[in-house]
């Protein structure tokens, strides 16, 4: 499994807007141009250090060449660690499934979601919205994605293949991915280190949209302002938010115009807390949440479970509700939670 | 003949000074108070008995010191090292009636209780009554009672702060082993109980005997602030041979409360890793931040050379932890789905950290058991409790036999790095004496015997006979 | 729900059960009453395991042990281990053990006969049941089937409690029937008691008159009717408590009510609370009425302090005394400064009332059921 990776796009560049438009590093033009060099190149640049793996560059480079993946590639090459080693075993360790995970889900039918590992959403994806979908859930079918915020690409290629094949034992023609990390595992990241994928990755979006669509009938508009809280995977794998848009939409909500949303969007910190930065942990929360603050948002939509348990606590100190995204559509439905 | 004679007339006797509804010779009430939790062998007493007064509880103890019979006075029995099992029968004494919160004073920050009073009585109690209050609790269930923690050394979740539970008191009520009773501290000579010092301390005659020595029948506590928040960050290594420093290091910047280590090896994400729990509480975000990032700074170049970090923890992991008490201690009794665990607690000092862990991971592959440790600091690194702590199964009695074979080796490797067994079984108890100081074994015997000239108190808690 | 006992070992006898879930004090009515630790929850488990183990034969005293449980569930609401939800399970499996060994106390043995025979615990004959309620209307394809239950027909107290009840639903224009003297026993006391033979019987019965009648919803007087009904295999009924639909008119305004000038504490019976988490709609209903000062007993909601009346002990009142639990429940009431002490179920109502009087609090405390306090608030 090699990153599929084409130098010449890089070199042809001109913009570099991998490093440039990066929001941690603030590279002007020439300087992001000698990093891009370096690293295209396999030397050591001092972005492997500084990275702090939000993901964005794969969104930004117009040419389709993973940037962030090389990073990550060129990391473990290096020994470069962006977290502490005992953070990287933990997190390397916790995909390692535990005696009693299952491995298999023999009543599963489509349509099919995978929770990865939140089964705690289990309960919640209930009711009209969610009506006969089945589950898969657990460590045996954990994307590894996570692992590129730890330098450990490797860890992705040596479990993915048996991850792939655990899902299609079950003869899926679709599955239905419920956090993003799992949707750009199959998508991007697929395309980019060519391995086949024998069912077509749905996002939950789009999942989403179409029930919401079918109950359009249903829906009593939210008139509410909400601020979005895009995470660092989604970035992987754009294509599908345009749904988002349109779920809010139907909703009858306003996703309202601030700073930090869309391509400007800012990480949640919890990754920038596992690699002990914390002062910038702070202030990333604290730019983002006076953002949707001064924008007037009534609530903090997520999508990403990670970025609610990192971030929900600040939101709600500062008056906003936050929210999971499947929580909201549940309210439009009349289903408000118990 | 005349045995049985002389059982009625005890039983007469009980009855007689605490009512009929609260003796018992009933063989369903002497098997349960016959055991503890843990794996000590159970002893049979002949009777059990609840008293509500003091006064109660001296005639009891000054019956059975003429008739010559033991009495085991007991809380709730969570020692888990057979404190009080009846070894040699006699009358145990269940003290949970006697449970009122006599008095909180909170300018002085005290309590004052009686024995029977339960670790979540008391922490409801301050919480509805004297929220800027608390007391140093420890992790056992909150069935466990105040007082039966102070007379084990216990250590709560003020440890690292304030030391040990023990070293909390500040006054004491004791029914000698003659039925006479004694107060100790500033309650002798006046309403309050806010100090034992300056007089000569008789209360180290009565804490950490086990009861060997008289029964508690009323203990003054220090209360201490209670903040308004509380957070809690978890920093992991690897390497065990970092954890003395990491303590050294936060306890120096004297901005923790509770400080606590762990290590288990399973479920994976906890293999190969040791967790050093930092508490800290303000009343305020800043102070709260302050703090931590005084923690934080405190551990710098562990976290630069890559060594060692700090979790970012989920709301129910952050939860848990911040639960008073955390209830996973309890939960390890269901590890092996076979309801119960032990313990060898030991007293260690801190840079003993590493050894002692390597001898929990050499112990348990010996015997083929599961495990965990977990520790807390005390005082300003002063010391640590050290567990070596084995679930097991009730069902399974090879497995037990295994758990009780590495409790011992436990209990040797605490005495072979230097460490102090902590509430030990009378068994260990018994090879601490042997083995210490030749003078002051002799005194712990002049002392026992001084006050328990009969030999009716707790016989099996540091004695040389049994 | 567990069936079998293969998992009793794993009780450590760690003693959260003992305590509520906020710690403030004894929460297990035997063992308040009684103070031997074989009366906690984990004692009973331990005894229980050494008596099918042999080690202990049975007696009198493990009888007592084992049938002065209550079922109030705060042991399965305070332990913290995973199969917490099994350790009320554990003492009926137990009990029905007994039953079928024909172990059971002479007390308890009766209770059962009683109900097989003559529909109800205190074996008083059947046409005593709702003689005194002639008047009320009999099911005739009404909205509601208002089930009243042993407890509501014979008992003063609960006649009383049963009365007061329909008078609002009349008040309310709601359209009920009852069954007069037709009714059966609900079963939840056979079922906790371990007779789980009569209880299936009872239930067959039960759901197979209601089917016949064509019931479509029942109203029950008692939580542990409306327990026991939730529980029936293959029912085609759905049950409401009487203060859930109480709720539902307050809030269709289909009630109307003034005030009353009196300050009431709300005592959570176990089986709308923690057994079924009906916490809020009786609140709810309180707070409607205007002047009304409600406020809450240090021990409420999942933590509520259990009267002691349940598992049959209604009857055979194993934990009378100043210690029991209805004197101490009562005690903790006076304390919260309540002139009245409400309550929703009618075992409730008799237990503190007794307790009451017991205490001699009578013109300091009163005892009043939620329907009463309503029409009180309708005067």
């Amino acid at each position: 499994m090699e990153l599929k990776f084409d130098r010449s796009l890089c070199e042809g560049c001109g913009t570099y807007d991998c490093l440039t438009k990066c929001q941690y590093l603030r590279l002007d033009e020439r300087d992001a141009r000698r990093e891009v060099m370096k690293l295209i190149s396999g030397e050591d640049s001092f972005v492997l250090r500084e990275c702090v793996t939000c993901y964005a560059c794969e969104e930004y480079c117009k040419r389709g060449n993973h940037p962030f993946y090389l990073i990550t590639e060129l990391q473990e090459k290096k020994g470069i660690l962006p977290a502490p080693k005992p953070i990287v075993k933990q997190w390397v360790n916790m995909g390692i499934p535990t005696k009693r995970e299952p491995q298999y889900f023999p009543f599963a039918r489509e349509p099919v979601v995978s929770l990865c590992l939140f089964p705690e959403f289990m309960e919640e994806l209930s009711g009209k919205l969610f009506e006969g979908i089945s589950f898969i859930v657990g460590r045996y079918f954990f994307c590894q994605l996570a692992y590129l915020h730890f330098g450990r690409p490797s860890i992705i290629k040596e479990r993915l293949p048996k991850i792939v094949e655990n899902i299609a034992r079950h003869g899926f023609k679709e599955v239905v991915f419920f956090h993003d990390e799992c949707y750009s595992t199959f998508t991007s990241h697929a395309r980019a280190y060519g391995i086949e994928v024998p069912f077509r990755p749905v996002h939950y979006f789009e999942y989403l949209y179409k029930r919401l669509k079918e109950l359009e009938g249903e829906i009593r508009p939210l008139r509410a302002r909400i601020a979005y809280q895009r995470n660092c995977s989604t970035r992987l794998a754009p294509d599908k938010e345009h749904y988002l848009d349109e779920i809010f939409e139907l909703m009858g909500v306003e996703r309202v115009q601030r700073d930090y949303d869309r391509e400007n969007a800012l990480c949640c910190g919890g990754i920038f807390r596992l690699q002990q930065r914390y002062d910038l942990y702070v202030d990333v929360q604290r730019r983002n949440v006076e953002d949707m603050v001064k924008a007037k948002a009534e609530y903090c939509v997520f999508n990403c479970p990670m970025c609610y348990y990192m971030l929900a606590e600040r939101v709600s100190k500062a008056g906003i509700r936050p929210i999971m995204l499947h929580q909201l559509c549940k309210l439009a439905v009349g289903e408000p939670p118990r | 003949m005349r045995a049985v004679k002389k059982k009625e007339e005890i039983y007469k006797a009980l009855v007689e000074i605490v009512g009929r509804e609260y003796v018992s010779d009933r063989k369903e009430d002497l098997y349960i108070y016959s055991r503890d939790p843990g794996l000590a062998e159970a002893h049979e007493p002949d009777f059990v008995v609840l008293p509500k007064t003091v006064e109660e509880v001296q005639r009891i103890v000054r019956m059975a010191n003429k008739e010559r019979i033991p009495v085991v006075p007991v809380g709730a029995s969570l020692s888990l090292s057979g404190l009080t099992v009846p070894y040699k029968g006699g009358i145990v004494i269940d003290l949970r009636r006697m449970d009122r919160i006599i008095e909180v004073n909170r300018r002085s920050r005290y309590a004052v209780i009686e024995a029977g009073v339960t670790q979540g009585k008391l922490k409801a109690y301050l919480e509805e009554n004297f929220p800027d209050l608390c007391h140093s609790l420890p992790e056992a269930p909150p069935s466990a009672t105040v007082v039966g923690n102070l007379v084990i050394h216990g250590q709560g979740h003020l440890a690292q702060q304030y030391g040990f539970n023990s070293s909390m008191v500040t006054g004491l009520e004791v029914v000698l082993p003659n039925g006479d009773v004694c107060r100790i501290g500033s309650c002798a000579l006046g309403p309050y109980w806010f100090s034992l010092e300056p007089f000569p301390i008789p209360a180290g005659l009565f804490l950490g005997w086990f009861g060997a020595t008289g029964i508690i029948t009323k203990a003054g506590i220090r209360l201490y602030p209670k903040k308004k928040l509380r957070d809690v960050e978890v920093f992991i290594v690897e390497d065990p041979n970092l954890v003395p420093e990491v303590i050294y290091r936060v306890t120096h910047t004297e901005m923790a409360e509770d400080v606590t280590t762990s290590a288990q090896p399973y479920p994976p994400m906890y293999q190969g890793i040791i967790m050093i729990q930092v508490y800290i509480t303000g009343d305020v975000e800043e102070e709260l931040e302050f703090k931590r990032k005084l923690i934080w700074r405190s551990l710098k170049d562990v976290i630069d050379s890559k060594e060692g970090g700090f979790m970012a923890l989920t709301p129910d992991v952050r939860g848990t932890l911040l639960e008073e008490p955390i209830p996973t201690l309890t939960r390890f009794a269901d590890v092996l789905r076979g309801g119960g665990f032990v313990y060898c607690g030991a007293i260690i000092p801190v840079e003993k950290f590493p050894d002692a862990l390597k001898r929990l991971f050499e112990i348990a592959e010996r015997h083929q058991v599961t495990f965990a440790h977990s520790g807390r600091v005390i005082g300003r690194g002063h010391c640590m409790m050290f567990a070596f702590a084995y679930p097991f199964n009730r069902e399974d009695a090879e497995g037990m036999e295994r758990t009780k074979r590495a409790l011992h080796d436990s209990y040797v490797a605490t005495l072979e790095i230097g460490g102090i067994p902590w509430k030990p079984e009378p068994s260990v108890q018994r090879t601490v004496i042997e083995r210490m100081d030749k003078g002051v074994a002799e005194l712990l015997k002049r002392i026992r015997s001084l006050l328990d000239p009969n030999g009716i108190m707790s016989t099996a808690n540091w004695s040389v006979e049994l | 729900m567990s069936t079998s006992l293969a998992d009793i070992h794993r009780c450590f006898r760690c003693g959260w059960c003992k305590l509520p879930t906020n710690f403030v004090d004894y929460n297990c009515p035997p063992y308040v009453r009684f103070k031997f630790e074989s009366y906690s929850p984990g004692g009973r488990l331990w005894l229980i395991r050494a008596w099918l183990k042999g080690e202990l034969g049975w007696s009198e005293r493990l009888a007592e042990v084992l049938f002065s449980c209550v079922g109030c569930r705060n042991c399965a609401e305070s332990c913290k281990m995973r199969f917490k939800d099994e350790v009320m399970d554990w003492i009926v499996v137990a009990r029905s053990i007994a039953v079928e060994e024909g172990l059971v106390p002479p007390k308890v043995r009766d209770f059962l006969e009683n109900i097989a025979r003559y529909g109800n615990p205190w074996g008083l004959p059947r046409v005593q049941r709702m003689a005194w309620a002639s008047r009320v209307k009999k099911y005739d394809g009404d909205e509601y089937l208002l089930y009243l239950g042993c407890e509501s027909c014979y008992p003063e107290r609960g006649r009383e409690m049963a009365k007061n009840v329909i008078a609002v639903l009349e008040a309310a224009g709601v359209s009920f029937g009852v069954l007069g003297n037709e009714e059966e026993c609900d079963g939840n006391e056979a079922y906790m008691l371990g007779e789980l033979g009569l209880f299936q019987e009872l239930a067959s019965r039960n759901a197979t008159k209601f089917k016949e009648l064509g019931v479509k919803k029942v109203l029950t007087v008692s939580p542990h009717a409306y327990n026991s009904m939730k529980r029936y295999p293959e029912r085609g009924f759905e049950v409401l408590h009487f203060t859930q639909l109480l709720h539902e008119l307050v809030q269709r305004g289909k009630l109307v009510l003034s005030s009353v000038r009196y300050k009431v504490a709300y005592h959570d019976p176990c089986f709308l609370g923690r057994y079924n988490r009906i916490y809020l709609e009786p609140r709810r209903v309180l707070q409607s009425i205007e002047r009304l000062r409600l406020v809450e007993m240090r021990r409420s909601k999942e933590n509520a302090f259990c009267c002691g009346g349940g598992g049959g002990n209604f009857v055979f009142d194993l934990l009378h005394g100043p210690e029991g639990p209805a004197r101490v429940r009562v005690r903790e009431a006076l304390e919260t400064g309540a002139e009245v002490l409400a309550v929703a179920c009618p075992i409730c109502k008799c237990m503190l009332d007794d307790a009451v009087k017991d205490e001699g609090l009578e013109g300091k405390i009163e005892v009043k059921d939620l329907a009463e306090i309503v029409l009180d608030a309708m005067k």
